[in-house]
């Protein structure tokens, strides 16, 4: 809402200076976008003076003129104009300037040969009369020192632009901005004068606001204005539509603006003539249609709120006229719309057709419903001043009346919700300045509000009415309330903290990705999870819901790459969505790692990332985090983007359902689609949900400390066992041998090839043997030893290697 | 005497010029063996009168002593060259560089979340999440912003179904609605989280982060409000003083609703919080509305108290001096490296909220 001090003062008697207002309207919550001078299409054009005209080389009735624009080179324009001659002072329009009369944007260009650098203007061309015959002659007196400065500039008043809150309708008009600061004792709100205008005849022309269910308007005033001269606006009128950083158009379309900006009150002014007999104002039917005055053709819906005649559609009511009937200089009789359209049905209408007008943004917040006459009486009396004519009888069509809202504020509720108390004088002070009436029952105010705050509606937002214009620095600052409920963090919100810290701790970069990815990439990571489009999404390549983190990974894994970054280590931790509602979504950390480990050391052999780095990374995080290293259990299934031969599951516990994590190579497919040059490339993958809460706390989870001081002995085995016979569950027979004296197995040694027959491998082993009792002899060692052998090669089909 | 003497005398001069352990080893047990010199001349005492005996006993015993001292000394000696002479030879160039460090890093984002967890756990919040899909009603119609309200458009919203039944969270409050829809009051939560709006340019990001406040008990007013924002952003930015500004503004959900704006200056180029004569917004808050409470089933004539929203990312721009929103999502190594926080500098009240 832009509006300058000036028109604010036509309502507001007030002694504050500018910077007091404006601090004043911030502090009432009209919060200041801005104060300055409103930059418009008209700054461009400059003072200057010709320096020298002489005819054009090429055509006898054009000129070349030198002109100075105030810089240190003089400028050649070509001009056509007879009046253009040595000394005169006038009016300059660089390249690039729009012409205010034929909107036409400047370009440097050759005329006959010629090539000029802007353009020397008329009045006509600047709309500043109809004089077209040649160009501005400026008076010597009032413009020689100031060449080079803005013609314009003098009318551009500093503009106020404020930024006005959604609840606040009546302050998209000047006047309730006066009435907010004034109740906040900025001064004194000017009482309307009474109107003293003299109606002649009805208004002839039949209104019928039809009753329909889907019916969006309520009221419809109007009055005729027969026998105007329109014309172009008066330079008041042009300067307060100026101001607001509009275009003026005629004085009856600047009339319905200025009234609009002015009482929050919008208007729509017809040709009379060319309507069709009568205003019907009725719900669309689909496949209406009808030109706008923004030039463009709509095609209606149903139930669109509509101002039509016999002929058909004039305009959309409450959000754009049509160009059949709209006004023009040659329009001789006026029929002047003032009308009420439900919020609802203006929002629906403007949603569906996707038109945004100063009108729509009015009526769809609520536009006081007792403001028709008021609108209509002072358009009326302008136009008449300014365009001359006789006014009707004003004519109101009612389909519904307005009610009255009443709130019983009781003052205490102010005191409880703000913490601060006001006297109920200066409370009530406020209200009646507001515009509300007021009467009191014992402790109780009853409160009629004001036909135009639609947003009022209960106590609290009386409360909101006091607290903001008595000031908000009036509340104290209490000390915080310390009191806890309940722990700051759950269980898996502390897993998310540990695990995030833990990983990053192994030289991971954290990184933090859109939530959505490009359909294309999530389709290689999804699995069997379904596709979650987003409707409309903010590109393209940005399309669904992430299934994964990898999508967005490796998308940026390959843009470092592409940067120039060898070994890189990345991850992130977020949601991974399942499905489109809400709550289908796994809190996950993705991880990759790229390159190379101990790239050119001098005293390390470099080698490639491979699975057992992050097998490591991932399961010491998860140790970290408080999971028992003894009870993972490790898989080799995992997801169709893992390099099937070369990754892994891990499991909580043997019998679980869902992999805790998955770690390995990436599918070689994947690395070829995405494009990704790397030497090596390893992911892994931690699924939060999936971690079993344990519900001890560390206090519990410390068991009793024991330990042995008994003999340690070590022995070694190696066993020739089929090449796909796990590792793990070598280690977990020789364990079940007997888990009190065998307290580790190590697995030192994996070998195939010479002198191991085919699909068969090596491996060797070291176990070692305590005893919690005793230390262990000779043959106690030799009979452990039998079993251990015996149990490998029994329950495994292993022969050990001798 | 004479002999033993010889012997002694002979066995020290051997010994000086000896240069290798296992030599004077072999010196020693050619002497204190068990057929060795010294040995065999204690074995002669026996043959002897006793009056010679005491004295060459004595004697002999002398010469002993002697030996043994010069031969432990003399390996001693040995080690201690043969030691030095390694270590002379083990000299290594401790300038070269060591094994690679990976030095892992922590997003400024999360390191923020985890700052403003701190600070809100230090005055009894506790923390609360929910999911970054919502239904249309906990984002907007439980949070008193009916479909046709006109401030649904200050939300540009991402959405799930053509019914505009499903969408991407445009704000953390949902889980105000959530929280107290499954609960009772009192409620003291924060919500830190995605957010996503359909927006994108130098200052918006289609996905950010917030973090919602609320408040809900029986006697929560305005001054608490503004007392527990107070202590937020002296403690976040780890000023002293901090200039601030409630001035009253418009949210659905909140009545009386109000921005606050923090006092800033620029000096050589960074921005200083917390003086000067200039206003920065950063958050948005009020009073639960009593629409929403009942929406929630929580009864405005017994409860009442406070919301508020702030953005995170903003907040952490603000504090560690980071001019670009876009650059935070952008996964650019560099950016990451120099932004980010070392995973063991955990924000903590007890050792300091940040380095």
């Amino acid at each position: 809402m832009k509006f300058t001090v000036d028109w604010l003062k036509n309502h507001l008697d007030t002694k504050f200076n500018n910077n007091q207002i404006i601090d004043k309207l911030t502090n009432i919550g009209l919060e200041v976008e801005s104060f300055e001078s409103s930059t418009s299409e008209l700054d461009t054009f400059i003072v200057a003076k010709i320096i020298n005209a002489k005819t054009h080389p090429n055509a006898d009735r054009l000129k070349l003129c030198d002109v100075d624009i105030g810089s240190d080179k003089t400028i050649e324009v070509v001009c056509g104009a007879p009046n253009a001659k040595n000394g005169l002072l006038t009016v300059y329009a660089p390249p690039g300037s729009i012409i205010p009369k034929n909107q036409m944007k400047l370009s440097v260009s050759k005329i006959r040969g010629v090539t000029s650098y802007g353009m020397l203007c008329s009045e006509a061309e600047l709309l500043l009369s109809n004089q077209s015959d040649g160009i501005i002659e400026l008076k010597n007196n009032k413009y020689a020192n100031k060449i080079g400065e803005k013609y314009f500039k003098n009318t551009s008043e500093k503009v106020i632009d404020l930024s006005i809150t959604p609840n606040r309708p009546d302050c998209l008009g000047v006047r309730g901005i006066a009435r907010d600061l004034s109740a906040a004792g900025a001064g004194t709100l000017k009482i309307n004068k009474k109107s003293n205008l003299k109606y002649r005849g009805n208004q002839n022309i039949n209104v019928t606001i039809k009753k329909e269910k889907a019916q969006g308007c309520t009221i419809f005033g109007s009055c005729l204005i027969k026998g105007v001269t329109n014309k172009e606006s008066p330079k008041w009128l042009k300067d307060k539509i100026l101001s607001l950083g509009q275009k003026p158009i005629s004085a009856i379309v600047d009339i319905t603006n200025y009234v609009m900006f002015d009482l929050n009150r919008p208007l729509h002014a017809y040709d009379a003539d060319k309507i069709d007999n009568e205003v019907i104002v009725r719900s669309s039917s689909k496949g209406e249609s009808f030109e706008a005055l923004d030039n463009k053709k709509y095609i209606l819906e149903n139930d669109m709120c509509v101002i039509s005649d016999r002929s058909g559609v004039l305009g959309l009511g409450g959000i754009i006229g049509g160009t059949r009937s709209g006004t023009e200089y040659s329009t001789k009789n006026i029929l002047l719309e003032s009308a009420y359209f439900l919020p609802r049905s203006i929002r629906k209408t403007s949603k569906q057709l996707n038109i945004d007008t100063d009108a729509k943004f009015r009526f769809e917040r609520g536009i006081d419903p007792l403001s028709i006459e008021e609108g209509l009486i002072k358009a009326s009396e302008l136009i008449k001043q300014i365009c001359g004519g006789e006014i009707s009888n004003l004519d109101v069509k009612k389909i519904d009346n307005y009610k009255k809202t009443i709130i019983n504020f009781d003052p205490f509720l102010f005191e409880k919700t703000t913490g601060f108390n006001v006297e109920n004088k200066e409370l009530i002070k406020i209200l009646e300045k507001l515009g509300f009436d007021i009467s009191k029952n014992k402790k109780i105010l009853n409160l009629v509000v004001p036909s135009w705050r639609p947003d009022i509606t209960q106590s609290i937002d009386i409360v909101e009415e006091i607290v903001r214009i008595k000031g908000y620095e009036h509340i104290n600052t209490s000390e915080p309330i310390k009191t806890r409920l309940k722990p700051t963090l759950n269980y898996y919100q502390k897993l998310f903290h540990f695990l995030q810290r833990s990983v990053a701790s192994k030289g991971y970069l954290e990184t933090v990705t859109w939530s959505f990815t490009d359909s294309k990439i999530n389709q290689l990571f999804k699995e069997n999870d379904e596709e979650i489009p987003i409707v409309n999404p903010i590109s393209s390549d940005l399309n669904v819901l992430r299934n994964s983190i990898f999508p967005n990974l490796l998308f940026y894994l390959k843009k470092n790459l592409d940067r120039g970054f060898k070994d890189i280590s990345l991850f992130e931790i977020g949601p991974a969505f399942k499905g489109k509602n809400p709550g289908d979504q796994l809190t996950v950390i993705g991880a990759v790692r790229a390159g190379k480990v101990s790239r050119l050391s001098w005293n390390d052999k470099e080698r490639i990332v491979d699975t057992f780095d992050v097998k490591k990374d991932v399961i010491q995080s998860l140790c970290e985090a408080g999971i028992d290293k003894d009870d993972i259990v490790i898989d080799d299934k995992t997801p169709s983007y893992y390099h099937p031969g070369k990754s892994g599951g891990v499991y909580q516990n043997k019998n679980e359902k869902n992999a805790l994590a998955y770690f390995g190579e990436i599918h070689p497919n994947i690395i070829k689609k995405l494009d990704i040059k790397t030497e090596g490339l390893v992911i892994f993958e931690i699924c939060l949900d999936y971690i079993k809460d344990s519900k001890q706390k560390m206090k519990d989870l410390k068991s009793e400390y024991k330990f042995s001081d008994f003999q340690k002995s070590e022995r070694d085995f190696a066993f020739i066992i089929n090449k796909n016979f796990k590792s793990q569950e070598l280690v977990n027979i020789i364990k079940s041998v007997d888990d009190k004296l065998i307290k580790s197995v190590r697995v030192f040694d994996v070998f195939e090839g010479e002198n191991i027959p085919e699909g068969k491998k090596s491996i060797a082993v070291n176990v070692t043997i305590q005893s919690e009792e005793k230390t262990l002899n000779e043959n106690d060692l030799e009979d452990i030893n039998k079993l251990i052998i015996s149990s490998v090669e029994s329950k495994s089909g292993a022969k050990i290697r001798s | 005497m004479s002999d033993i003497k010889k012997i002694k005398d002979d066995y020290i001069d051997k010994l000086n010029k000896e240069n290798n352990v296992d030599k004077v080893n072999n010196i020693k047990s050619e002497l204190f063996g068990k057929n060795g010199i010294i040995s065999n001349e204690f074995k002669k005492l026996g043959s002897i009168s006793v009056e010679e005996r005491k004295k060459l006993a004595s004697d002999l015993n002398k010469v002993k002593d002697e030996l043994q001292n010069k031969i432990s000394i003399k390996i001693q000696e040995i080690e201690t060259k043969e030691i030095n002479l390694k270590l002379e030879k083990e000299k290594i160039d401790v300038t070269l560089p060591e094994r690679d460090i990976k030095i892992g890093k922590i997003h400024p984002v999360s390191q923020v979340i985890d700052e403003i967890s701190s600070i809100f756990s230090e005055i009894g919040f506790s923390v609360e999440e929910g999911p970054d899909v919502e239904n249309e009603y906990n984002n907007f119609t439980a949070l008193n912003t009916p479909d046709n309200h006109p401030a649904r458009d200050m939300h540009d919203t991402f959405y799930l179904d053509n019914n505009k039944e499903l969408l991407l969270r445009t704000h953390t409050s949902p889980v105000q609605v959530r929280t107290m829809l499954k609960g009772k009051p009192p409620f003291k939560i924060i919500a830190p989280g995605r957010t996503y709006r359909s927006d994108s340019d130098q200052t918006h990001a289609p996905m950010f982060h917030q973090v919602e406040g609320l408040h809900i008990d029986k006697n929560i007013n305005m001054g608490h409000l503004k007392g527990c924002l107070n202590y937020f952003i002296k403690e976040f930015f780890e000023v002293d003083k901090i200039k601030m500004r409630f001035r009253p503004s418009h949210f659905p959900f909140t009545e009386p609703s109000a921005e606050v704006d923090i006092g800033y200056e620029i000096k050589n180029g960074k921005i200083v919080i917390g003086e000067g004569d200039k206003w920065l917004e950063i958050l948005g808050c009020g009073m639960v509305h009593p629409n929403v409470l009942k929406n929630v089933k929580v009864n405005p004539s017994k409860y009442q108290g406070y919301a508020f929203g702030i953005g995170i990312d903003r907040l952490g721009m603000l504090k560690y001096g980071i001019n670009d929103l876009r650059a935070f999502f952008e996964t650019d190594y560099r950016w990451l490296s120099h932004f980010g926080f070392d995973p063991l500098d955990v924000p903590s009240n007890y050792r300091g909220l940040s380095r």
